[in-house]
Protein backbone atom coordinates (compact mmCIF):
# COMPACT_ATOMS: atom_id res chain seq x y z
CA UNK A 1 0.00 0.00 0.00
CA UNK A 2 1.56 3.31 -1.02
CA UNK A 3 1.76 5.88 1.75
CA UNK A 4 -0.40 8.97 1.58
CA UNK A 5 -3.61 7.06 0.99
CA UNK A 6 -4.48 6.82 4.67
CA UNK A 7 -6.88 9.82 4.56
CA UNK A 8 -8.86 8.04 1.84
CA UNK A 9 -9.25 4.96 3.99
CA UNK A 10 -10.37 7.13 6.90
CA UNK A 11 -12.74 8.97 4.60
CA UNK A 12 -14.18 5.86 2.90
CA UNK A 13 -15.90 4.28 5.94
CA UNK A 14 -17.18 7.70 7.01
CA UNK A 15 -18.63 8.28 3.53
CA UNK A 16 -20.27 4.84 3.52
CA UNK A 17 -21.57 5.03 7.09
CA UNK A 18 -22.95 8.58 6.89
CA UNK A 19 -25.96 7.89 4.61
CA UNK A 20 -26.61 4.50 6.25
CA UNK A 21 -26.65 5.95 9.79
CA UNK A 22 -28.62 9.03 8.71
CA UNK A 23 -31.34 6.98 7.02
CA UNK A 24 -31.50 4.51 9.92
CA UNK A 25 -31.75 7.21 12.60
CA UNK A 26 -34.34 9.10 10.53
CA UNK A 27 -36.41 5.92 10.26
CA UNK A 28 -36.32 5.52 14.07
CA UNK A 29 -37.27 9.11 14.78
CA UNK A 30 -39.87 10.04 12.17
CA UNK A 31 -43.56 9.15 12.45
CA UNK A 32 -44.89 7.00 9.60
CA UNK A 33 -48.51 7.63 8.56
CA UNK A 34 -48.57 7.35 4.77
CA UNK A 35 -51.69 8.46 2.93
CA UNK A 36 -52.24 8.27 -0.85
CA UNK A 37 -51.77 12.01 -1.26
CA UNK A 38 -48.53 11.93 0.75
CA UNK A 39 -47.12 9.16 -1.45
CA UNK A 40 -48.16 10.85 -4.69
CA UNK A 41 -46.21 13.47 -6.59
CA UNK A 42 -46.16 16.98 -5.17
CA UNK A 43 -48.67 19.43 -6.54
CA UNK A 44 -45.95 20.94 -8.73
CA UNK A 45 -45.17 17.49 -10.19
CA UNK A 46 -46.93 15.76 -13.06
CA UNK A 47 -48.35 12.27 -12.66
CA UNK A 48 -46.24 9.92 -14.83
CA UNK A 49 -48.08 8.99 -18.01
CA UNK A 50 -46.17 5.76 -18.62
CA UNK A 51 -43.29 3.64 -17.36
CA UNK A 52 -40.04 5.59 -17.39
CA UNK A 53 -38.16 2.48 -18.61
CA UNK A 54 -39.29 2.96 -22.16
CA UNK A 55 -37.00 2.98 -25.18
CA UNK A 56 -34.90 6.04 -25.82
CA UNK A 57 -33.62 7.22 -29.16
CA UNK A 58 -30.15 5.93 -30.00
CA UNK A 59 -28.98 9.52 -30.42
CA UNK A 60 -28.70 9.84 -26.63
CA UNK A 61 -26.08 7.13 -26.85
CA UNK A 62 -23.72 9.34 -28.88
CA UNK A 63 -23.56 11.73 -25.95
CA UNK A 64 -22.47 8.83 -23.73
CA UNK A 65 -19.91 7.57 -26.28
CA UNK A 66 -18.45 11.06 -26.72
CA UNK A 67 -18.27 11.38 -22.93
CA UNK A 68 -16.24 8.16 -22.72
CA UNK A 69 -13.94 9.31 -25.55
CA UNK A 70 -13.10 12.53 -23.71
CA UNK A 71 -12.85 10.55 -20.47
CA UNK A 72 -10.06 8.49 -22.07
CA UNK A 73 -8.43 11.76 -23.14
CA UNK A 74 -8.47 12.94 -19.51
CA UNK A 75 -6.72 9.73 -18.41
CA UNK A 76 -3.84 10.58 -20.75
CA UNK A 77 -3.60 14.11 -19.39
CA UNK A 78 -3.19 12.77 -15.85
CA UNK A 79 0.44 11.48 -16.19
CA UNK A 80 1.33 14.71 -18.01
CA UNK A 81 -0.05 16.76 -15.10
CA UNK A 82 2.03 14.73 -12.63
CA UNK A 83 5.26 15.27 -14.62
CA UNK A 84 4.38 18.75 -15.89
CA UNK A 85 7.45 20.56 -14.51
CA UNK A 86 10.00 17.97 -15.63
CA UNK A 87 8.58 17.67 -19.16
CA UNK A 88 8.48 21.42 -19.70
CA UNK A 89 7.58 22.89 -23.09
CA UNK A 90 8.28 19.56 -24.80
CA UNK A 91 5.39 18.02 -22.87
CA UNK A 92 3.17 21.00 -23.64
CA UNK A 93 3.87 20.57 -27.37
CA UNK A 94 3.14 16.84 -27.25
CA UNK A 95 -0.14 17.32 -25.43
CA UNK A 96 -1.04 20.22 -27.74
CA UNK A 97 -0.76 17.91 -30.77
CA UNK A 98 -2.76 15.26 -28.91
CA UNK A 99 -5.51 17.71 -28.00
CA UNK A 100 -5.55 19.39 -31.43
CA UNK A 101 -6.47 16.10 -33.13
CA UNK A 102 -9.27 15.52 -30.65
CA UNK A 103 -10.56 19.07 -30.91
CA UNK A 104 -10.92 18.50 -34.67
CA UNK A 105 -13.20 15.58 -33.82
CA UNK A 106 -15.11 17.65 -31.29
CA UNK A 107 -15.68 20.50 -33.75
CA UNK A 108 -16.73 18.02 -36.45
CA UNK A 109 -19.23 16.33 -34.11
CA UNK A 110 -20.53 19.76 -33.08
CA UNK A 111 -20.98 20.82 -36.71
CA UNK A 112 -22.76 17.54 -37.45
CA UNK A 113 -25.23 18.42 -34.71
CA UNK A 114 -24.35 15.48 -32.48
CA UNK A 115 -24.89 17.59 -29.36
CA UNK A 116 -28.30 18.85 -30.43
CA UNK A 117 -30.97 17.48 -28.15
CA UNK A 118 -33.52 15.63 -30.23
CA UNK B 1 -0.57 -6.72 8.29
CA UNK B 2 -2.82 -3.82 7.30
CA UNK B 3 -2.18 -4.68 3.65
CA UNK B 4 -3.45 -8.21 4.21
CA UNK B 5 -6.56 -6.93 5.98
CA UNK B 6 -7.22 -4.42 3.18
CA UNK B 7 -6.70 -7.14 0.56
CA UNK B 8 -9.47 -9.23 2.11
CA UNK B 9 -11.77 -6.19 2.34
CA UNK B 10 -11.26 -5.38 -1.35
CA UNK B 11 -11.45 -9.03 -2.43
CA UNK B 12 -14.75 -9.36 -0.57
CA UNK B 13 -15.99 -6.18 -2.27
CA UNK B 14 -14.97 -7.47 -5.71
CA UNK B 15 -16.41 -10.97 -5.32
CA UNK B 16 -19.50 -9.96 -3.34
CA UNK B 17 -20.32 -7.18 -5.80
CA UNK B 18 -19.77 -9.54 -8.72
CA UNK B 19 -22.05 -12.24 -7.28
CA UNK B 20 -24.77 -9.72 -6.45
CA UNK B 21 -24.37 -8.23 -9.94
CA UNK B 22 -25.09 -11.48 -11.79
CA UNK B 23 -27.92 -12.57 -9.49
CA UNK B 24 -30.00 -9.36 -9.62
CA UNK B 25 -33.12 -9.48 -11.80
CA UNK B 26 -33.28 -5.71 -12.08
CA UNK B 27 -30.68 -4.59 -14.64
CA UNK B 28 -30.14 -1.22 -12.93
CA UNK B 29 -29.48 -2.90 -9.56
CA UNK B 30 -27.00 -5.22 -11.29
CA UNK B 31 -25.19 -2.16 -12.72
CA UNK B 32 -24.96 -0.59 -9.24
CA UNK B 33 -23.45 -3.79 -7.79
CA UNK B 34 -21.00 -3.89 -10.69
CA UNK B 35 -19.81 -0.44 -9.53
CA UNK B 36 -19.17 -1.90 -6.06
CA UNK B 37 -17.21 -4.75 -7.63
CA UNK B 38 -15.14 -2.37 -9.78
CA UNK B 39 -14.39 -0.26 -6.69
CA UNK B 40 -12.96 -3.38 -5.06
CA UNK B 41 -10.74 -3.99 -8.10
CA UNK B 42 -9.57 -0.36 -7.89
CA UNK B 43 -8.57 -0.96 -4.27
CA UNK B 44 -6.66 -4.11 -5.26
CA UNK B 45 -4.77 -2.10 -7.90
CA UNK B 46 -3.82 0.44 -5.25
CA UNK B 47 -2.56 -2.31 -2.95
CA UNK B 48 -0.25 -3.43 -5.80
CA UNK B 49 1.09 0.16 -6.03
CA UNK B 50 -0.43 0.50 -9.49
CA UNK B 51 -1.67 4.01 -8.85
CA UNK B 52 -2.26 4.79 -12.51
CA UNK B 53 -4.48 1.74 -12.95
CA UNK B 54 -6.29 2.76 -9.76
CA UNK B 55 -7.07 6.16 -11.25
CA UNK B 56 -8.01 4.66 -14.62
CA UNK B 57 -10.30 2.16 -12.92
CA UNK B 58 -12.18 4.96 -11.15
CA UNK B 59 -12.23 7.50 -13.99
CA UNK B 60 -12.82 5.15 -16.93
CA UNK B 61 -14.62 2.09 -15.62
CA UNK B 62 -16.68 3.50 -12.78
CA UNK B 63 -17.08 6.91 -14.42
CA UNK B 64 -17.24 6.15 -18.13
CA UNK B 65 -18.03 2.52 -18.88
CA UNK B 66 -20.81 2.43 -16.28
CA UNK B 67 -22.45 5.40 -18.02
CA UNK B 68 -22.42 3.36 -21.24
CA UNK B 69 -23.90 0.36 -19.39
CA UNK B 70 -26.71 2.46 -17.95
CA UNK B 71 -27.40 3.98 -21.38
CA UNK B 72 -27.62 0.51 -22.90
CA UNK B 73 -30.03 -0.53 -20.12
CA UNK B 74 -32.12 2.54 -20.97
CA UNK B 75 -31.93 1.88 -24.72
CA UNK B 76 -33.20 -1.69 -24.65
CA UNK B 77 -36.80 -2.33 -23.86
CA UNK B 78 -36.58 -4.10 -20.51
CA UNK B 79 -40.21 -5.21 -20.49
CA UNK B 80 -39.64 -7.12 -23.71
CA UNK B 81 -36.26 -8.40 -22.53
CA UNK B 82 -37.75 -9.74 -19.29
CA UNK B 83 -40.30 -11.76 -21.25
CA UNK B 84 -37.57 -13.38 -23.35
CA UNK B 85 -36.24 -16.83 -22.56
CA UNK B 86 -33.52 -16.65 -19.86
CA UNK B 87 -30.15 -17.97 -20.90
CA UNK B 88 -29.41 -19.55 -17.53
CA UNK B 89 -29.06 -23.02 -19.01
CA UNK B 90 -25.43 -22.37 -19.95
CA UNK B 91 -23.96 -23.44 -16.62
CA UNK B 92 -21.94 -26.24 -18.24
CA UNK B 93 -20.17 -23.75 -20.50
CA UNK B 94 -19.68 -21.37 -17.55
CA UNK B 95 -18.24 -24.16 -15.40
CA UNK B 96 -15.79 -25.04 -18.17
CA UNK B 97 -14.70 -21.41 -18.44
CA UNK B 98 -14.25 -21.15 -14.66
CA UNK B 99 -12.13 -24.33 -14.55
CA UNK B 100 -10.02 -23.06 -17.46
CA UNK B 101 -9.46 -19.62 -15.91
CA UNK B 102 -8.81 -21.12 -12.45
CA UNK B 103 -6.29 -23.57 -13.89
CA UNK B 104 -4.55 -20.74 -15.68
CA UNK B 105 -4.25 -18.69 -12.48
CA UNK B 106 -3.05 -21.74 -10.51
CA UNK B 107 -0.42 -22.44 -13.16
CA UNK B 108 0.91 -18.87 -13.05
CA UNK B 109 0.96 -18.93 -9.24
CA UNK B 110 2.83 -22.23 -9.22
CA UNK B 111 5.50 -20.80 -11.52
CA UNK B 112 5.86 -17.71 -9.35
CA UNK B 113 6.26 -14.08 -10.32
CA UNK B 114 9.76 -14.43 -11.87
CA UNK B 115 8.15 -16.75 -14.40
CA UNK B 116 6.40 -13.72 -15.83
CA UNK B 117 8.79 -11.49 -17.75
CA UNK B 118 6.54 -8.46 -17.46
CA UNK B 119 6.26 -8.55 -13.68
CA UNK B 120 10.04 -8.45 -13.30
CA UNK B 121 10.31 -5.37 -15.50
CA UNK B 122 7.83 -3.50 -13.34
CA UNK B 123 9.68 -4.33 -10.15
CA UNK B 124 13.02 -3.00 -11.45
CA UNK B 125 12.41 0.67 -10.77
CA UNK B 126 9.83 -0.15 -8.13
CA UNK B 127 10.38 -0.03 -4.41
CA UNK B 128 13.76 1.68 -4.32
CA UNK B 129 13.04 4.88 -6.23
CA UNK B 130 11.07 7.71 -4.71
CA UNK B 131 9.08 8.06 -7.93
CA UNK B 132 5.64 6.57 -8.01
CA UNK B 133 3.95 4.47 -10.62
CA UNK B 134 2.35 7.45 -12.40
CA UNK B 135 5.63 9.38 -12.62
CA UNK B 136 7.47 6.45 -14.21
CA UNK B 137 4.59 5.88 -16.59
CA UNK B 138 4.64 9.57 -17.58
CA UNK B 139 8.39 9.44 -18.24
CA UNK B 140 7.95 6.46 -20.56
CA UNK B 141 4.79 7.75 -22.23
CA UNK B 142 6.25 11.14 -23.11
CA UNK B 143 9.62 9.88 -24.31
CA UNK B 144 9.83 6.31 -25.57
CA UNK B 145 6.15 5.85 -26.40
CA UNK B 146 5.61 9.30 -27.88
CA UNK B 147 4.28 8.12 -31.23
CA UNK B 148 1.80 5.58 -29.79
CA UNK B 149 0.57 8.34 -27.48
CA UNK B 150 -0.16 10.63 -30.43
CA UNK B 151 -1.73 7.74 -32.37
CA UNK B 152 -4.17 7.23 -29.48
CA UNK B 153 -5.68 10.60 -30.34
CA UNK B 154 -6.27 9.38 -33.92
CA UNK B 155 -7.94 6.27 -32.48
CA UNK B 156 -10.18 8.41 -30.30
CA UNK B 157 -10.95 10.61 -33.31
CA UNK B 158 -12.04 7.47 -35.19
CA UNK B 159 -14.29 6.57 -32.24
CA UNK B 160 -15.93 10.02 -32.36
CA UNK B 161 -16.48 9.85 -36.13
CA UNK B 162 -17.75 6.27 -35.95
CA UNK B 163 -20.29 6.90 -33.21
CA UNK B 164 -21.63 10.10 -34.79
CA UNK B 165 -21.84 8.38 -38.19
CA UNK B 166 -23.63 5.26 -36.88
CA UNK B 167 -26.28 7.19 -34.98
CA UNK B 168 -26.77 9.92 -37.59
CA UNK B 169 -30.23 11.14 -38.41
CA UNK B 170 -31.58 9.57 -41.57
CA UNK B 171 -32.19 12.38 -44.02
CA UNK B 172 -34.16 10.83 -46.84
Amino acid sequence: MPDGYLPIFVFLPVAILFPVVTLFVAKLVRPSQPTPSKLGAYECGIEPASNSRGRYTVRYYIVAILFVVFDVETVFLYPWAVRYKQLGWFGVAEVAVFLAILIVGYVWAYKKGAFEWV
Amino acid sequence: MIDTALFYVFALMTLGGGILCITRRNAVHAAIWLIASLMGVAGLFLLQRAEFLFAVQIVLYIGGIMVLFLFVIMLINLDTAAAERQYSGQWKLALGAVVLAGGEIAWVMARGLPGLGAAAAVQDGGEGGSDGNVERLADLLFSEYLLPFEIVSILLLAAIVGSVFLARRRTS
